[in-house]
C-alpha cells in the first residue's frame, strides 16, 4: 500500500500547483470581471470581409 | 493603440478534424465488430488479431485517444488561437504534435491487435509508445504555453484554464501510471504490483476520464456553444469556480473503481467522498452549458450545431451524476463488473464526447471553408439517429447489467445459488447485447452520414488555410519586467519555459530512479504461502495478458456471499504481490478466473482454449485456436525474470539459471496429463505422424502455448487454497 504515498503525494503537488496558480491568476487580476470574457468572445476578429473585398479590387 | 495584423493557422485545425473523423470511423467500427462478436463470438474464428481480447483495446484507444484526442486538438487549437489573439507560437511544434500523435495511432493499431499490451486499461501501449506520447504531449503543452505568453488578450477565458489543467495533469498521470521495466522492444512490467498496480492504474484511469475526456471537452463547450449559440455563457463566475473545484475534487475519485475489492477499506472511502462531492463541480458545469441557452431555444429548433451541443450536456449531466452514484458502495455493489459500466461510459462517450465534437465539426468547418453546411436536413437525420442509437445502445445495456448482477445475487433457500451456472446469466441478456449492436450500428451510420454532409460542404467551400485577423498588442503593465519597447517579450518567456520543461524533466527522472526504490521494498509478502509464479507460469500469465484475457475475467473475488459461493475465498491483498502488472479487470464477461487453479483437469481447459462451445455449450467466448497450434518462444525469461527481481520478486540465481529446464519440466506434466483423454491422443498422435510422412517439422505439445497458458490457470488462486485460509493475514 505505500504506493499511495507516492499517490498522494503527487495528488498533492498537482493540487498545490493549481493552488498556486489561482492565487497568482486572482492577483493578476484574471477574475476581477466575471461579465466582460463571457460577452468578448463572442466578437470574431478575422478580416473576412476586408480581405475578401481588397481581392476584388486588385 | 496601434493595430497588428497575424494569420491564424486553421490547416492545423483542418487536419486535426480529418483526423478525428478518420479515426472516429475505425475507432466506432471495431467497437461495432465487438458487439458482434458478443453475438457471434467466432465471427472471427481462428483470426488472431481479429479476436475480442486484442481488438477490445484497439476500440477503446481509438475512440478516446484517437478519435477524441484529435477532436481536443483541433478545438484547442481553432479556440486557443482566437481567445488569445494570436497564432499558434509555432507551426514546427504544432506539426510534430499532429504528425507524432497519428504516428503513435498508427503505432497502436498495429501492435495492439499483434498483442503487444500491457494489460492496464487505457494505457495498453507498450513503453516505447508510452515514451514517444509523454514528448508529444509535452510538444502540445509547449506550444499551447508558449502561445499563451505571446498573447494579445491579457485575460484568459475559462476554456484556457481548462485546456492549461488538461496539459498538467495528463503528463503527470501518464508519466506514472505508465513506470515499467522493459524486458523487450515491446514488452514490459509495471514496477508496481497487485493493489499498488491496481491503485495507480485506477488513479490514472478515472483521472483519464477526468483529464482527457472532461476538463478538454468543458473548455471546448465553453468555447463552442456560446459561439454557436452566440450568446455569453450563462454565468462566467459559475465557470471559473465550477473550474477550481473539479480539478481540485477530480483527482482524489479513483479508488471508487475499486471498491470491495482488496484495497484497504480507508483509501476506499477516501475514493467515495470525494467522487460524491464531485457531483457540486460536474453539475455546475452542466448547468452552465445547459442555461448557456436560455432564450435562445428558438434556435435549438432549428441549428443541428445546438441540437448535437444540447444533447451532449445532457449526456455529460447524467454520466456525472451516475457517477457519484456508482460510486456509493451499495450501488457499486451491484454495478461493478456488470455491463451497467458499459452503459454509463458509453452515455459518456457517445453523447458527450461524441455528439459535442459532432456540433464541433458541423460548426466548425462551414466556417474555416468560408461556406455553408451542404444539408442541414441530413445534419438533422445524423441528429435523430445518433441520439436513438446512443438509447438503444445504453438502455439495454443498463437492464442487461442490472439482471445479470440481480441474477450473480440470487439465492435458493437451502443456500445454494440459483444460477450456479454463470453461463446462465450471460445467455438471459443475450437479447440485450442484439440491442446494443443496433444501437451501435444506427450511431456509425449517423457518423457516415456526417462524413457526406462534410465532404459535400468542403467540396463547395474555399479552403483559408492561414486566416488574416487584427488586434492590439498586448502593452505590458508588469512593474518587475524590464519591459524594452514593443513586445519582445521572448526574453521574457524563455525562462518561464525552460521552468516548465526542467521541471518535467526532473520529474521524470527523479521519479524513475526512486519509484522502484520505494516500491520493492514494499513487495514484502504478508502470506507466507503465496510464491512467485514458476517460470513457465510466467511465461502463461504473459500470454494471458497478450489475449487480453483481463477484458472479460476479473481475478478479483469480492468479499460477497454470493462471490464467495460461486468463485471460492474472497481476495485478500497479499496474495497479489507478484502480480506485475495486476489482472483484477473491471467487467466479468465470463466468470471470475481468482480461483480458477484446479477446479478444471488440464484437458479440460484445452478443449475449451480451441473450442468454448464443446465444453460449454452456449458460451460467447471466442476460440484460442492459434494457442494451440503456435510454438512458444519463452527464450527471454531470463530477463523476465532478472526484471521480475528487481521488482523484488524473490527468484534465485539458481531458478533464474534453470529457468529452461524448469519449464521443461512442468510443460512435460501437462503434457503427460494432457494423454488422459482418448480423443486427445487421438487427434495428437495423428498430427504427429501426418508430419513425419510429410517430413513437417513438429512441435511437441509441451513446447506451445497453450500449455504454459494451462500452467498459468491452474496455478491461480491456489496459493491460499493449498493450506487452509485461516493462515492468511490481510494488509488490511
Amino acid at each position: 500500500m505505500s504506493v499511495i504515498y507516492l499517490l498522494l503525494t503527487v495528488s498533492i503537488t498537482v493540487a498545490v500547483f493549481f493552488f498556486i496558480v489561482f492565487i497568482l491568476a486572482v492577483r493578476k487580476g484574471q477574475f476581477d470581471d466575471d461579465y466582460t470574457p463571457s460577452v468578448r468572445i463572442l466578437f470574431d476578429d478575422e478580416l473576412v470581409k476586408e480581405k475578401s473585398n481588397k481581392s476584388t479590387k486588385h | 493603440m496601434e493595430l497588428q495584423q497575424f494569420y491564424y493557422d486553421n490547416k492545423i485545425v483542418k487536419n486535426f478534424l480529418y483526423a478525428t473523423l478518420f479515426w472516429g470511423v475505425i475507432g466506432m467500427s471495431v467497437g461495432l465488430l465487438l458487439a458482434f462478436l458478443f453475438l457471434f463470438p467466432n465471427l472471427t474464428d481462428g483470426i488472431s488479431w481479429l479476436s475480442f481480447g486484442r481488438l477490445r483495446p484497439l476500440h477503446t484507444n481509438a475512440v478516446i485517444f484517437a478519435f477524441v484526442g484529435n477532436a481536443i486538438f483541433a478545438g484547442v487549437y481553432y479556440s486557443t488561437q482566437r481567445l488569445l489573439k494570436a497564432r499558434m507560437y509555432s507551426d514546427i511544434l504544432s506539426k510534430i504534435n499532429f504528425w507524432g500523435w497519428q504516428l503513435i495511432i498508427v503505432g497502436a493499431a498495429i501492435t495492439l491487435p499483434l498483442g503487444y499490451t500491457s494489460s492496464k486499461e487505457y494505457a495498453e501501449l507498450e513503453w516505447p509508445f508510452d515514451i514517444a506520447i509523454a514528448v508529444v504531449w509535452v510538444v502540445f503543452g509547449w506550444n499551447l504555453i508558449a502561445t499563451i505568453f505571446k498573447r494579445r488578450q491579457r485575460h484568459l477565458y475559462v476554456a484556457i484554464w481548462f485546456y492549461i489543467a488538461t496539459f498538467v495533469t495528463v503528463a503527470v498521470l501518464h508519466i506514472f501510471n505508465s513506470l515499467a521495466i522493459p524486458v523487450g522492444l515491446f514488452k514490459s512490467y509495471s514496477v508496481y504490483a497487485g493493489v499498488q498496480d491496481a491503485l495507480v492504474q485506477w488513479w490514472y484511469g478515472h483521472n483519464a476520464v477526468a483529464f482527457f475526456l472532461t476538463t478538454p471537452f468543458l473548455g471546448l463547450m465553453y468555447y463552442f456553444i456560446p459561439k454557436a449559440a452566440n450568446r455569453p455563457v450563462y454565468s462566467y463566475k459559475l465557470s471559473i469556480i465550477h473550474f477550481w473545484s473539479l480539478i481540485f475534487i477530480y483527482i482524489w475519485a479513483g479508488p471508487h473503481h475499486l471498491l470491495y475489492s482488496a484495497l484497504p477499506d480507508w483509501a476506499q472511502n477516501l475514493g467515495v467522498a470525494f467522487s460524491v462531492m464531485l457531483l457540486m463541480p460536474s453539475w455546475g458545469g452542466m448547468i452552465n452549458g445547459l442555461l448557456t441557452l436560455r432564450g435562445a431555444w428558438d434556435k435549438v429548433k432549428t441549428d443541428p450545431v445546438l441540437k448535437f451541443m444540447v444533447v451532449a450536456i445532457t449526456g455529460y449531466g447524467m454520466a456525472t451524476f451516475e457517477g457519484p452514484m456508482l460510486s456509493l458502495k451499495n450501488v457499486n455493489a451491484i454495478a461493478h463488473f456488470s455491463d451497467w459500466v458499459i452503459a454509463h461510459v458509453h452515455v459518456g462517450a457517445l453523447a458527450w464526447n461524441g455528439f459535442l465534437t459532432f456540433g464541433m465539426v458541423y460548426w466548425l468547418v462551414p466556417r474555416m471553408f468560408k461556406t455553408k453546411l451542404f444539408s442541414v436536413k441530413l445534419a438533422n437525420a445524423h441528429f435523430w439517429t445518433g441520439t436513438l442509437g446512443i438509447i438503444l445502445y445504453a438502455l439495454p445495456m443498463y437492464v442487461a447489467g442490472f439482471v445479470q448482477a440481480s441474477m450473480w445475487k440470487q439465492f435458493n433457500p437451502d443456500g445454494t445459488l440459483v444460477y450456479g451456472n454463470f453461463l446462465e446469466t450471460v445467455t438471459e441478456i443475450m437479447p440485450m447485447y442484439w440491442f446494443r449492436a443496433i444501437g451501435g450500428s444506427m450511431y456509425i451510420f449517423g457518423m457516415f452520414i456526417l462524413l457526406y454532409n462534410i465532404y459535400k460542404t468542403i467540396k463547395t467551400g474555399s479552403e483559408v488555410t492561414d486566416e488574416l485577423a487584427e488586434a492590439a498588442p498586448l502593452q505590458k503593465i508588469s512593474k518587475r519586467r524590464l519591459a524594452g519597447e514593443g513586445f519582445h517579450t521572448w526574453l521574457e518567456r524563455k525562462p518561464v519555459q525552460l521552468t516548465i520543461l526542467a521541471t518535467i524533466a526532473i520529474l521524470i527522472g527523479g521519479i524513475i530512479q526512486i519509484v522502484p526504490t520505494i516500491l520493492v521494498k514494499s513487495n514484502i509478502p504478508t502470506i507466507t504461502s503465496v510464491k512467485p509464479y514458476t517460470p513457465l507460469e510466467l511465461e502463461g500469465r504473459d500470454i494471458y495478458i497478450r489475449e487480453s484475457c483481463v477484458s472479460c475475467h476479473s481475478q478479483m473475488i469480492r468479499p460477497f456471499r454470493s462471490e464467495v459461493e460461486r468463485y471460492g475465498e474472497y481476495s485478500k491483498a497479499g496474495e497479489y504481490v507478484y502480480d506485475h502488472p495486476f489482472l483484477w479487470g473491471s467487467k466479468r464477461t465470463g466468470p471470475d478466473l481468482m480461483r480458477i487453479g484446479g477446479k478444471y483437469s488440464d484437458n479440460w481447459h484445452f478443449n475449451h482454449m480451441y473450442d468454448p462451445q464443446s465444453t460449454s455449450s452456449g458460451s460467447i467466448m471466442p476460440g484460442y485456436k492459434w494457442l494451440i497450434t503456435n510454438e512458444h518462444d519463452r527464450s527471454n525469461i531470463e530477463a523476465k525474470m532478472e526484471a521480475m527481481v528487481t521488482l523484488g520478486v524473490p527468484y534465485t540465481e539458481a531458478e533464474i539459471a534453470n529457468a529452461e529446464a524448469l519449464m521443461d519440466e512442468q510443460a512435460s506434466q501437462i503434457q503427460k496429463n494432457l494423454y488422459s483423454d482418448p480423443d486427445f491422443v487421438a487427434s495428437y498422435e495423428a498430427d504427429k505422424k501426418y508430419a513425419e510422412e510429410n517430413g513437417l517439422e513438429f512441435v511437441e505439445m509441451k513446447d506451445r502455448e497453450i500449455v504454459a497458458l494451462i500452467a498459468y490457470i491452474q496455478r491461480l488462486g491456489t496459493d491460499i487454497k493449498i493450506k487452509e485460509p485461516e493462515t492468511s493475514t490481510t494488509s488490511n
